[in-house]
């Protein structure tokens, strides 16, 4: 290392391999991941998420699974919680409409109105 | 990069490394690739969080959730329930198990709550091997920081302005020996670090090596930087294999990446350390005795001045810092001297890392503000005494320190306040007593170390300590005589003035402040033969009450001695002659039938 430069880059590379563990406030997805979210293919839903944000380089948001939310007959259902606590709940979700969420939710904070559970229930 | 949804923390200190944290890991990440979780979810080994008592510690991120004495049998559950569906294992959170939140996260246990990480900000949060992690919470950059932008005087100064003094016991301001040694000319100076860590109980130099080694690292080399040293020394305990490994490890990687070696940062400044091997000797974390030791000769002290500044190591300049005090430098610089003075009191700045033990709940490693009173570390961070018992008196700074006793209890801790009450800071290990603990034995306990570690050089020591120990014996046996307390004080007085060094000067500690405070509890055992705490064993018996004995005989079958008698309604009997005090009838009888008798 002949630089504070170089320093840097490792500085801000590492750091975002484990912001995760600074438990500050960020962007949550939370996937249900209970037996009916499992089986109705959530785990896809979640990879896709996790795909999609390493491709992105998005390291400030956390992939979380949670248990059943109640809903099983929408699922798999992901929520997505901003660091206010604001909250908006998709629902028979896919692979791909998770890579749609990252890209317009969570990227430019438009919020997929067609894929909540108000769409589908309303 | 590999994204990870979660980070698993398990610690890898030595505590927990010894209630199996390395079983732990091989099991997680075998459960986890039965789940398929092992592209998800990230294994780290990190060093010690701290709280020893509820070992092993496991830690889940993003939740932040804190497992503690967790079983290798636990991870399954940890892993299907917690990593595979989300549900946090609520009956392996720390502290109360019946907890109701959703997430008890590290933050919220109380013993962290009053804690103020700043040398073991790193502890328990990164993995101590990869450098990259350091970096990543701003290692080297304040050595960077340093080599670019600063002047070894600006340097100097800045620790000066901080009001760091040496955590290693006597506190002697760390800013002042760097000017010291910067003063001394000669063509070769010396960085050196004791991690000899001897006191009984003091383990937080042995933190700071397993689960920081490159604050170490970057605080010396900046000391180098301060001092005109291109050399560093790490005088460390052979009895730390794995401070001695990770300390190793976080030497290659440095010099891998150019942080220590030729030309750091391209500045011209060069640095290199080498760790030297202790081999069990407490008179070695002595700073002369230390440096001869690494010289390759016996280990002995020789006599102050020269002080190492002008004459340390090869008769070279040379500056000697104990662990923890250099791990409070990169923070120094990083957050400002101003940062650092605003912690602590008066004359005590930042704070101390103490390691907690004997009679206390939460036995551990503390860090706190300096000025935290005795009280707060035993009852708000160490949760209180064990089975309701009271609070006596609290040891602090191993052989070389005294006890505070419970009228004591809200003296805020620093350097001056302790020394004023008869004790010290000594490298931090504090020892907590309940009432059954007998004052008179705890100072027999360090004179038995003392005695055993002189190095025999100088008679004051040798002999003097030796007499100390015989009239101690002699109390603690019920066979004191009238003048013997007496001839403690002169003695003690004696050995203070004339020792060679600190280990001889401060010996004698133990038993002048015990017998400052506690002077009643040595004349119960001189004059009235009697231990009122009911240890020493030549001044009590077990009995048996002879109403309450239901004759059942599991005494007399318990008794390793044979020495328990008895028959069917008639009540039993222990013959006093061949009794060794083993307690063990006492402890098994079913009626609550044999007491004490003190």
């Amino acid at each position: 290392m002949k630089s504070i430069a170089e320093l840097e880059q490792i500085r801000k590379k590492t750091l975002d391999e484990i912001s995760l563990r600074t438990n500050k406030n960020v962007l949550r997805v939370v996937v249900g991941m209970a037996t009916c979210g499992i089986a109705a293919g959530a785990r896809p839903v979640m990879n896709a998420f996790l795909e999609e944000l390493k491709k992105r380089n998005i390291s400030d948001v956390s992939v979380t699974m949670t248990g059943c939310i109640g809903v099983c007959r929408l699922e798999p259902v992901v929520e997505v919680i901003n660091p206010d606590g604001e909250k908006v709940t998709y629902v028979k979700m896919t692979a791909e409409k998770a890579v749609r969420v990252v890209a317009e939710h969570i990227v430019n904070g438009r919020v997929c109105s067609d894929l909540t559970i108000g769409a589908e229930e309303g | 990069m590999q994204l990870y949804r979660a980070h698993v923390l398990v610690c890898g200190g030595t505590g927990c490394t010894s209630s199996n944290s390395e079983k732990i890991i091989k099991e997680l990440d075998v459960q986890l690739a039965a789940n398929k979780l092992d592209s998800e979810v990230k294994v780290v080994k990190t060093g010690c969080f701290g709280l020893c008592a509820e070992g092993p510690i496991v830690v889940v991120y993003p939740e932040g959730a804190m497992y503690t004495m967790v079983k290798v049998e636990d991870i399954k559950e940890i892993v299907g329930e917690h990593l595979l569906k989300g549900r946090i294992v609520k009956r392996l959170l720390a502290g109360d198990k019946e907890h109701t939140d959703i997430t008890k996260s590290l933050e919220g246990v109380g013993f962290f709550q009053r804690q103020m990480r700043v040398a073991l900000r790193n502890c328990g949060v990164i993995n101590p091997e990869i450098i990259d992690e350091y970096i990543a919470y701003d290692g080297y950059k304040a050595l960077a920081k340093v080599l670019t932008e600063m002047s070894p005087e600006q340097v100097i100064d800045t620790v000066k302005k901080s009001g760091l003094r040496g955590r290693g016991g006597a506190g002697f301001p760390t800013g002042l020996k760097w000017e010291f040694a910067s003063k001394s000319k000669d063509d070769q100076k010396y960085v050196c670090c004791n991690a000899d860590e001897g006191d009984p109980g003091a383990f937080m130099d042995r933190s700071v090596l397993e689960g920081d080694p490159h604050s170490l690292i970057e605080a010396m080399a900046i000391a180098g930087y301060a001092i005109g040293s291109n050399q560093g020394f790490i005088y460390v305990r052979a009895e730390y294999p794995i401070a001695v490994k990770r300390l190793q490890i976080a030497i290659d990687q440095a010099k891998e990446y150019g942080l220590l070696g030729n030309n750091i940062f391209d500045t011209g400044f060069s640095f290199d350390l080498e760790i030297r091997l202790g081999a069990g000797a407490f008179v070695c974390g002595e700073e002369t005795a230390l440096m001869t030791s690494i010289e390759g000769k016996r280990g002995e002290p020789r006599p102050r001045p020269p002080f190492p500044a002008v004459k340390g190591l090869w008769n070279k300049p040379t500056i000697l810092n104990n662990v923890e005090t250099y791990a409070n430098i990169p923070v120094i610089f990083l957050k400002g001297p101003e940062w650092f003075a605003s912690l602590g009191t008066e004359k005590s700045k930042g704070t101390k890392v103490f390691a907690v033990g004997g009679k206390i709940n939460n036995t551990g490693l503390v860090e706190i503000p300096m000025g935290t009173t005795l009280r707060e570390i035993v009852y708000d961070i160490g949760g209180g005494i064990p089975n309701g018992k009271k609070f006596k008196a609290a040891q602090t700074g191993g052989p070389s320190g005294g006890c505070i006793p419970a009228s004591l209890i809200d003296t805020p801790i620093d350097y001056d306040s302790l020394i004023q009450i008869g004790s010290m800071m000594g490298s931090g290990g504090l020892i907590v007593m309940d009432e059954d603990t007998c004052m008179v034995d705890i100072a027999k306990f360090f004179l038995e170390f003392t005695v055993e570690e002189s190095c025999g050089k100088c008679p004051p020591c040798r002999i003097g300590t030796k007499r100390m120990l015989e009239i101690l014996e002699r109390i603690t046996d019920g066979k004191g005589q009238d003048d013997d307390i007496g001839k403690l004080e002169v003695l003690a007085k004696n050995i203070k003035a004339s020792a060679l060094c600190g280990l001889g000067q401060t010996a004698p500690n133990p038993v002048l402040s015990t017998l400052k405070y506690f002077k009643d509890e040595y004349m119960s055992h001189v004059r009235d033969r009697k231990c009122p705490a009911g240890v020493c064993k030549s001044m009590m018996q077990y009995v048996i009450n002879a109403e309450r004995c239901k004759s059942c005989g599991i005494c007399a079958k318990v008794c390793p001695a044979n020495c328990i008698s008895g028959e069917k309604k008639v009540p039993y009997v222990i013959n006093q002659e061949k009794c060794l005090k083993c307690g063990a009838c006492m402890e098994k009888c079913p009626f609550k039938a044999i007491f004490k008798n003190v």
